[in-house]
């Protein structure tokens, strides 16, 4: 029997396999960020130990970076980002910091430097890890413990997870997106519906998509349960990747390109899961309320508690509903924000601000709009085909890279009871700052809901 | 790690749903680097209300969590293992749990233990109706037990062990370093560095 792409780059990552005990699992790139490694790089401190393989481990500086030029104002941020200036001098750890060409957010930086690639194994102490599985590998995040654990060992020991294929059959409309399909994904399957589970996407509207979209699609797989999220590597691939900096070269690239070629589902493997969704009947997508599941194509209105059979999923919608202060059977369309987010390891990428950019070219934003770019190279991009200056004369915000109002950490915040239309990944309660609502959207969807303060698909306008 | 054998205690009814790790410790909250004071973080947003769970005396020093399904959602941040450990849970009930943080939870000596979700209402109840009911979670028989109920619990038997004996895996891993090398000898030469 044929294997599936998920058992294909498990097998290759086996160090020790041994009856009763979970694999061992060898871990091609480690990525680290401020927030879930100091006390990690404490560990080894305590027990003497060193970080085995600094040479496949790189650190950024992106939570609790302001987006704003200047100095971190808050005193704990400030304090956890030099934590890990430290850490990453003493053992040894190239570290792109605030102001470095290189800095931005974990999931953006890796893919831009060529460091992401086909069937390696990626850890994060970061959920949205799984984001790099649309390179085709297996990426997931993981807790602190295991952090240290990598850093003293470049291994995790693991037990497979079962795998799921979500099979996306015809093409996505004019106007429809990755986020618009993964939103729909999400509320499909459920919070919990990938939770044991990596996700193959595959069909025809998944290799249609650009690495982009790819990215898109695979990061939120966590808000389906998913630990990872992959995509078989093809053409759109190799040439996302080709001559970036981390990226094989001469005859390095062909070798590399024959065996990534190999790394595809076989025709008679047999997935523990499948799901199948139709790309050609969505339309933009939007949450309603306080969990990624929880959300409905625009055109639709707040759903009602009562219309939700499972007691369990009825007094949820009534907790949201009350959270978000929204009535049931208010069209999505009539609801005001206050604010607009377009950023994140979500949506942070240059495609996703041309798309943003073109909604808003010539029009006038009527919210506060925050575009942040999800690292400095994005932003250097961006300012060279002059996406800031369209940014700007729209009224928008243009900011610095960093993960900002995606969990505000930094200054980038919502106040009690503001609402935002955000292209961010999670819509819990206060994630974007306590009492704050967030409604997940797509760029363009954003774009054209800073044009009318009320959630908006571009088509409307 | 704090090793875990058998636990006896009172037990908190948690009500909800998809209880993510933004709301068991918000965000704000992990700018610390280091791993203690996080109790004061636990539940932050939903302690401040006066009707909350946590709030209600009668549950006052219970070790047993018991919530709805999906606990531990979202977020990858262990902090919200450290938080429930330093408040004083030693066991997390649930019918689903969140990947991560039931991975987080076993590193960290916290026992995430699955019942089927009518259980977990059934345990809920009792708990309502007697807060000082007694709880006894036994990972060496494998069970939860209250008043006349005995429900089994499933948990892999290397889990379990590593539980039990309190053991930590990077110490584990240490003793097949050879493996580790052997293997990193034979590593695709296209694979990328990040010098």
């Amino acid at each position: 029997m044929g294997r599936t792409l998920a058992e294909k780059v498990w097998e290759q990552h086996v160090v020790r396999r041994a009856d009763g005990e979970p694999d061992l699992l060898y871990i091609d790139l480690h990525l680290i960020h401020e927030v879930t490694s100091p006390q990690a790089f404490d560990g080894l401190r305590l027990a003497g130990r060193k970080v085995r393989r600094p040479d496949l481990t790189i650190a950024t500086e992106d939570h609790n970076v302001p987006t704003v030029l200047g100095p971190i104002a808050d005193p704990v941020s400030k304090k956890q980002v030099e934590t890990l200036r430290k850490n990453a001098a003493e053992f040894g750890v190239r570290l792109h910091p605030m102001g470095d060409a290189g800095q931005g957010v974990v999931h953006i930086i890796g893919p831009q430097f060529g460091l992401t690639q086909p069937g390696m194994t990626i850890v994060c102490g970061d959920s949205h890890t799984s984001t790099h599985g649309a390179f085709g590998g297996i990426a997931f995040g993981i807790g602190t413990s295991e952090v240290e654990h990598v850093l003293a060992t470049q291994t995790l020991p693991a037990y497979r997870p079962k795998t799921m294929a979500i099979e996306v059959s015809g093409e996505l409309p004019p106007g429809v997106t990755a986020k618009d399909l993964i939103l729909a994904i999400i509320s499909k399957i459920g919070t919990g519906g990938g939770q044991g589970y990596i996700v193959e996407y595959r069909g025809e509207a998944v290799r249609k998509l650009s690495m982009e979209g790819r990215m898109t699609v695979c990061n939120m797989s966590i808000e389906a349960g998913a630990r990872a999220g992959m995509i078989a590597p093809d053409e759109t691939t190799f040439a996302y990747l080709k001559g970036r900096p981390h990226a094989p070269q001469g005859e390095a690239w062909d070798q590399a390109v024959a065996h990534w070629k190999s790394l595809r589902t076989d025709d008679d493997a047999v997935f523990d899961k499948v799901v199948e969704i139709d790309a050609s009947m969505l339309t933009p997508y939007v949450t309603w309320g306080t969990n990624p599941g929880q959300g409905l194509p625009l055109a639709e209105s707040v759903p009602s508690p009562d219309s939700f059979d499972d007691p369990v999923a009825r007094s949820a919608a009534e907790r949201a509903l009350d959270y978000m202060g929204l009535r049931a059977g208010t069209p999505l369309r009539e609801i005001e924000v206050d604010t607009v987010f377009v950023g994140s390891c979500t949506n942070g990428r240059i495609e996703d601000l041309r798309s943003a950019a073109e909604i808003l070219r010539g029009r006038q934003v009527r919210t506060r709009t925050l575009i942040v770019p999800g690292s400095m190279q994005v932003k250097v991009q961006a300012e060279e085909e002059g996406l800031h200056e369209v940014f700007k004369a729209a009224g928008a915000e243009w900011r610095e890279a960093g993960c900002s109002m995606c969990l505000g950490m930094n200054p980038d915040t919502l106040k009690p009871g503001e609402r935002s239309a955000s292209t961010s990944n999670r819509n819990f309660e206060g994630r974007q700052g306590k009492g704050g609502r967030t409604h997940l959207v797509s760029p363009q969807v954003a774009a054209a809901t800073a044009v009318t303060g009320r959630l908006t698909a571009p088509a409307d306008l | 790690m704090e090793a875990f054998t058998t636990h006896t205690g009172t037990a908190v009814p948690l009500r909800r749903s998809n209880v993510d790790t933004d709301q068991i410790i918000p965000a704000v909250w992990l700018k610390q680097v280091s791993r203690t004071g996080f109790e004061r973080g636990l539940f932050a947003a939903w302690r401040e209300d006066p009707e909350f769970v946590l709030n209600d005396a009668a549950y006052d020093g219970a070790s047993i969590l018991v919530s709805g399904p999906d606990f531990g959602t979202g977020s990858s941040r262990e902090h919200a293992v450290w938080a429930l450990q330093q408040y004083g849970f030693r066991v997390v009930i649930a019918a689903r749990f969140g990947d991560i943080f039931r991975n987080n939870s076993t590193k960290m000596g916290l026992l995430p233990v699955v019942l089927p979700g009518d259980k977990v209402a059934d345990l809920q109840s009792a708990v309502e109706a007697d807060p000082k009911l007694e709880v006894t979670v036994d990972l060496r028989e494998r069970q939860v037990r209250w008043a006349d109920e005995v429900i089994a619990f499933e948990i892999d038997d290397y889990t379990r062990w590593r539980l039990m004996e309190g053991l930590d895996d990077i110490g584990l891993t240490l003793r097949h370093a050879d493996e580790v090398a052997a293997y990193e000898n034979g590593r695709q030469p296209w694979l990328p560095t990040t010098v």
